[in-house]
C-alpha cells in the first residue's frame, strides 16, 4: 500500500522554480530518503507534504487522501504527518515527557503510558521525563523530536535533515536508534538528507533529487550500482569514469577488457567503475600495472590514486579502494584487476 | 496590521502635532519666536550640558565596566549591583538629595555632577554586558600579533565596545534632553525646562510649541547622527565555537586605588542622595507622615503604572509580532513608527496630547485615560523592545511542530508562543511600569486634578522647599523601582550570554 503518492508536484518563488514535476511514491512502513545537494529542492518538497507550503501544481495523497492539489491545500494541523526539523526544535518551556505528549489528546496526555514506551523505543532513559531540553544532548534531543513525532500516530513522519547537526559518532548511533524505532511502529518516513551514507544506510528507497527533479529513485544497491548517469554516480559515492568501447556485453577501456552490466548499445560509451571493484596485488605476472601516486589512509581502508602504465604519454588515473592494512606507499609498483561488472553511464 | 498601525499611529501624534503647528506658526513668527538671545542661551545651557555629561558618563560607565568585567577587583557581583542601583533612583530625587544639603551644586557644574552620576549606568550596562560576550581568543590573537595590552584595548577591545557605547550614550543624551526634575532644581534652564515654564506662564501658546520643536530636532538629529557613528559594520563574532571565560587582568598595586574609585562613585551617586533622604526622613524639621496621603498617593502611583505597563505591551505586542514574524518594508517601517517616541521628551508629549484634547477630544481632558496614553506614547519603544525579544525566544519553527502535531493556531498560540514570550513581556512591562511610576513631567501637565502621584506629591512639597515632606514620597518611590531596576539588571546580563 502506498502512503505517500506525490504527481507531477510543481512550486516556483516568483520567478524561480523550485520544483519541477516531481513524482515520489512511499510503501506503507518504508522509509524514503530524498538525497540531492543543498539547494536541490529536497527541503521544499518536504515542507509541501507537510503542508507548510502550497504547490503550484500537482498532487499530495497522504493514505490515499489527497491532501494538496494546484487549488487547496489542507491545512498541516489536519494531515496527520510527524515533523522532525534540523534542529529537533523542542518546545523550551516543556520537559521531556510535555513535548512527547503534545500531540496527544488531553486524557492520553496525563496518563504517561505512551511517553513511557517511546522513551524506550527511542533508547531513552525514563530518567530523561523531567529533563528540559537545554539539558539533553544533541543526540538526545533529535531522539525526543523523533518520539514526539511519533507519539500522535502520524500517517508518515517527516525528517529533515534530523542528524545533520550531530558529530560523526553520535550521527550513526542516532540514525541507528531512529530507524530501529520507526520500523518498530511500523511508521512511514520520508527523510531529507544531503549525506549518501545516511540515505544509503538507513533508507529502503533513495530519491535522488536535482535542480528541483527528481533524477532517480530506486533501493540504495540499484542508486549506488546501477546509477543512470555520471552526476548520480559521483554523487553516491567515489566512481572512476573511462572512456570505452563497447561491444558485446563487454567494454575495452584503459583497465582492459571489463564486463558490462545492464543495457548497453554498441560504440564509444563512457563506463563507471566503483573504487573498491580494483584489486591491487603483486606487479610481478601482473596484467595491468600502475604507480601509485598517492594514498588517502582512512584507518579501516585507504583511497589509492594510482596512473596505469598502458599507453605512454596517454595517462589514465583511476581510484582503487585498499584495505587500510594492505595499503601500498606511493612511488610502489602495483598490480591491477578489476573485480565485477561496469556500468554504462 | 490594522492594530499595529493604530498604535503606530498613536504614537505618531506628538511628533504630527509639533509639525503641523510649527507650519501652522509660520515663517515669520517662529523666527521672530526662536531668534531671540534667549534660546541661544537655552540652547548653549542644553548643548553643554549633554555634552559634559555625557563623555562623564561614558568615561565612568565604561572605566567601572572594565574594572569589574575585566580585573580582579574584589567583590565584582556586590559592585555590579551598586553601579546599577542609581537607576532606581529618580534623577529628580537625586537632586533633591544634593541641592538639600547644598546650595552649591546648582548651575552648570553641579548639573553634570548629578546628571552624569544618575545615568552613567546607562553606559555601564551595554558596555559590561558587551565585555562579557567578548570573545577572548580575539584578544589572544591581537596579543600573538605582538600587540601590547594598551594597544590590544585600543585597537581590539574598544572598536567592539562601540556600538555598546554608542547606544548607552545616545540613551544619556536623550535622558538629558528630556529630563525635568532634576535641572529645574538646581536651577539650569534647559529646553526642556523653559517649555515647561512657557506652558504654565501663558498655557500653551506657540511659543512652547516653538521650543519643543527645536528640542525635537534634536533629539532626532541624535538618533540619526547615532546610526551614522554605528555604521552598517557587523560587529558580531565570525564563525561559531565555544567561548572559554576571559583571563583578569590582575589589578596588584592597583586594587587600593581602584577599590577607592569604585567606593567614590557609590558614594557620590548613591550615597549623597539615600544618606540626605534619611536624614530628612529622621530629623527634617517639615518631615511629617501624612499616612493617608501617602497611601492614596502611592496606590494612585501603582494603579497608573500598573496600567500604562498593561496597555503598552498589549499595544506592542502586534507591531513587534508584524515586524518579526513578517518582515516586510511596511512592517519594519511601523515598528520603526514607534521608535520616534524615544526622541520625544515626555514635555513634548504631554504638551501634544494637552492641545490635541481641548481642540479635538475635549472629553478626554484632564482624564486618567488621557495621562496612560501620554505613558503609552513615551514608553512604547521600551514594550516593542521587550516584545522583539521575547519573540525571537519562540520561532517560527515551533509553530510548525505544533501544526504537525495536530494542533491549531490558537491553540498553538496558547501553548507555545505565550508560554515562551511570558517572562519577555513581563520584564517588558516591569520596565514601562518604573518608568511610569517615577515619572514626573507629562503627569504635571496631564494629571486630572486632585490626582497625586508620589512623583507629583514629592515635587510639589520640594519646590516648594519642603525637604522633610517631600521625604518619605521620594523613599517610596524608590522602593518602588527597586524590584524592576533588578529586573533589568538580570535582562542585560542575560542579553549578554545569549
Amino acid at each position: 500500500m502506498t502512503s505517500v503518492a506525490i504527481r507531477g508536484l510543481a512550486l516556483s518563488f516568483g520567478e524561480h522554480r523550485v520544483l519541477t514535476g516531481v513524482d515520489l511514491d512511499v510503501a506503507a512502513s518504508s522509509t524514503t530518503a530524498v538525497l540531492g545537494p543543498s539547494g536541490c529542492g529536497k527541503t521544499t518538497l518536504l515542507r509541501l507534504i507537510a503542508g507548510f507550503l502550497a504547490p503550484d501544481a500537482g498532487t499530495i495523497h497522504l493514505g490515499g487522501e489527497l491532501v494538496a492539489d494546484a487549488t487547496s491545500s489542507r491545512p498541516t494541523a489536519r494531515r496527520r504527518v510527524g515533523y522532525v526539523p534540523q534542529e529537533g526544535a523542542l518546545f523550551p518551556h516543556l520537559d521531556v515527557a510535555a513535548n512527547i505528549a503534545f500531540g496527544l489528546a488531553r486524557a492520553r496526555r496525563r496518563s504517561g503510558d505512551r511517553v513511557a514506551d517511546l522513551l524506550e523505543l527511542l533508547g531513552l532513559s525514563p530518567a530523561l521525563a523531567t529533563r528540559y531540553p537545554h539539558e539533553l544532548s544533541g543526540g538526545q534531543q533529535q531522539r525526543v523530536a523523533v518520539a514526539r513525532a511519533l507519539a500522535p500516530d502520524p500517517a508518515v513522519v517527516l525528517l529533515d535533515e534530523p542528524f545533520s547537526s550531530l558529530d560523526s559518532g553520535l550521527r550513526a548511533d542516532t540514525g541507528r536508534a531512529v530507524l530501529q524505532a520507526l520500523r518498530a511502529t511500523g511508521a512511514t518516513a520520508v527523510l531529507v538528507t544531503h549525506d549518501q551514507d545516511e540515505a544509503l544506510s538507513l533508507a529502503d528507497q533513495v530519491a535522488l533529487m536535482r535542480g528541483g527533479r527528481i533524477a532517480q529513485v530506486g533501493t540504495p544497491r540499484q542508486i549506488y550500482q546501477a546509477p543512470v548517469d555520471r552526476a548520480v554516480a559521483e554523487f553516491v559515492g567515489e566512481a572512476v569514469m573511462l572512456p570505452a568501447m563497447v561491444a558485446d556485453g563487454a567494454a575495452t577501456c584503459a583497465l582492459g577488457l571489463v564486463g558490462v552490466q545492464g543495457p548497453a548499445t554498441p560504440g564509444a560509451a563512457s563506463v563507471m567503475i566503483r573504487p573498491e571493484q580494483l584489486r591491487l596485488g603483486r606487479s610481478q605476472g601482473a596484467r595491468l600495472v600502475g604507480r601509485v601516486l598517492d594514498v588517502a589512509y582512512h584507518g579501516h581502508d585507504a583511497s589509492v590514486r594510482l596512473r596505469l602504465a598502458t599507453h605512454p604519454g596517454e595517462d589514465v588515473d583511476v581510484v582503487a579502494r585498499v584495505d587500510g592494512a594492505t595499503a601500498p606507499s606511493p612511488g610502489d609498483l602495483v598490480g591491477v584487476s578489476v573485480q565485477g561488472p561496469a556500468r554504462v553511464v | 496590521m490594522a492594530l499595529a498601525g493604530l498604535v503606530v499611529l498613536l504614537a505618531l501624534v506628538p511628533l504630527a502635532f509639533v509639525a503641523a503647528s510649527t507650519v501652522g506658526t509660520g515663517w515669520d513668527e517662529a523666527r521672530r519666536l526662536l531668534l531671540r538671545p534667549r534660546v541661544g542661551e537655552l540652547l548653549a545651557n542644553t548643548v553643554r550640558l549633554v555634552l559634559g555629561a555625557v563623555v562623564a558618563s561614558a568615561v565612568i560607565g565604561t572605566a567601572a565596566a572594565w574594572l569589574v568585567e575585566r580585573t580582579d577587583l574584589p567583590g565584582r557581583r556586590v559592585w555590579t549591583a551598586l553601579l546599577v542601583a542609581p537607576l532606581a533612583v529618580p534623577a529628580f530625587v537625586n537632586s533633591y538629595g544634593w541641592v538639600s544639603l547644598t546650595a552649591r551644586v546648582e548651575g552648570y557644574g553641579g548639573a553634570v555632577l548629578i546628571c552624569t552620576l544618575s545615568y552613567f549606568p546607562l553606559v555601564f550596562l551595554p558596555v559590561a554586558a558587551t565585555l562579557r560576550g567578548l570573545d577572548p581568543a580575539l584578544e589572544e590573537t591581537a596579543a600573538s600579533l605582538g600587540l601590547g595590552r594598551v594597544r590590544v584595548l585600543r585597537r581590539v577591545v574598544l572598536p567592539q565596545l562601540r556600538p555598546a557605547l554608542l547606544g548607552g550614550s545616545l540613551l544619556v543624551s536623550l535622558h538629558l534632553l528630556a529630563e525635568f526634575g532634576a535641572l529645574q532644581m538646581l536651577r539650569f534652564p534647559t529646553f526642556t525646562t523653559a517649555i515647561y515654564d512657557q506652558y504654565r506662564s501663558s498655557f500653551n501658546g506657540p511659543a512652547a510649541t516653538a521650543l519643543a520643536a527645536v528640542l525635537v530636532l534634536l533629539c532626532l538629529l541624535l538618533l540619526v547622527g547615532e546610526q551614522r557613528a554605528r555604521g552598517d559594520r557587523r560587529l558580531a563574532k565570525v564563525g561559531s565555537g565555544a567561548t572559554r571565560a576571559t583571563v583578569r587582568h590582575r589589578l596588584q598595586r592597583w586594587t587600593a586605588p581602584a577599590l577607592a574609585a569604585t567606593t567614590a562613585l557609590t558614594v557620590l551617586s548613591l550615597g549623597v542622595p539615600v544618606a540626605s533622604l534619611g536624614y530628612w526622613l529622621a530629623t527634617g524639621s517639615s518631615t511629617s507622615f501624612p499616612v493617608a496621603a501617602l497611601a492614596s498617593a502611592t496606590a494612585t502611583t501603582l494603579g497608573l503604572g500598573a496600567g500604562a505597563a498593561a496597555v503598552t505591551v498589549l499595544a506592542a505586542l502586534p507591531v513587534a509580532y508584524l515586524a518579526v514574524r513578517h518582515p516586510r518594508l511596511a512592517t519594519v517601517l511601523l515598528e520603526r513608527g514607534t521608535y520616534t517616541a524615544n526622541a520625544l521628551p515626555g514635555i513634548v508629549v504631554a504638551l501634544a496630547l494637552v492641545t490635541v484634547a481641548i481642540r479635538w477630544v475635549q472629553p478626554a481632558y484632564q482624564t486618567t485615560a488621557l495621562l496612560v496614553t501620554a505613558y503609552v506614547i513615551m514608553f512604547l519603544p521600551r514594550g516593542v523592545v521587550s516584545a522583539r525579544a521575547a519573540l525571537a525566544q519562540a520561532p517560527s519553527l515551533l509553530d510548525d511542530v505544533s501544526a504537525s502535531l495536530g494542533t491549531s493556531p490558537l491553540q498553538t498560540f496558547r501553548r507555545v508562543t505565550l508560554p515562551l514570550i511570558a517572562p519577555g513581556l513581563a520584564s517588558g512591562a516591569a520596565l514601562v511600569f518604573i518608568a511610569a511610576s517615577t515619572e514626573l513631567t507629562a503627569t504635571l501637565l496631564l494629571s486630572p486634578i486632585g490626582t497625586r502621584t508620589l512623583a507629583t506629591a514629592f515635587w510639589s512639597s520640594s519646590s516648594s522647599v519642603a525637604y522633610g515632606e517631600a521625604a518619605p514620597y521620594a523613599a517610596l518611590m524608590i522602593l518602588v523601582s527597586i524590584p524592576a531596576t533588578y529586573l533589568l539588571t538580570r535582562q542585560a546580563r542575560r542579553s549578554a550570554r545569549a
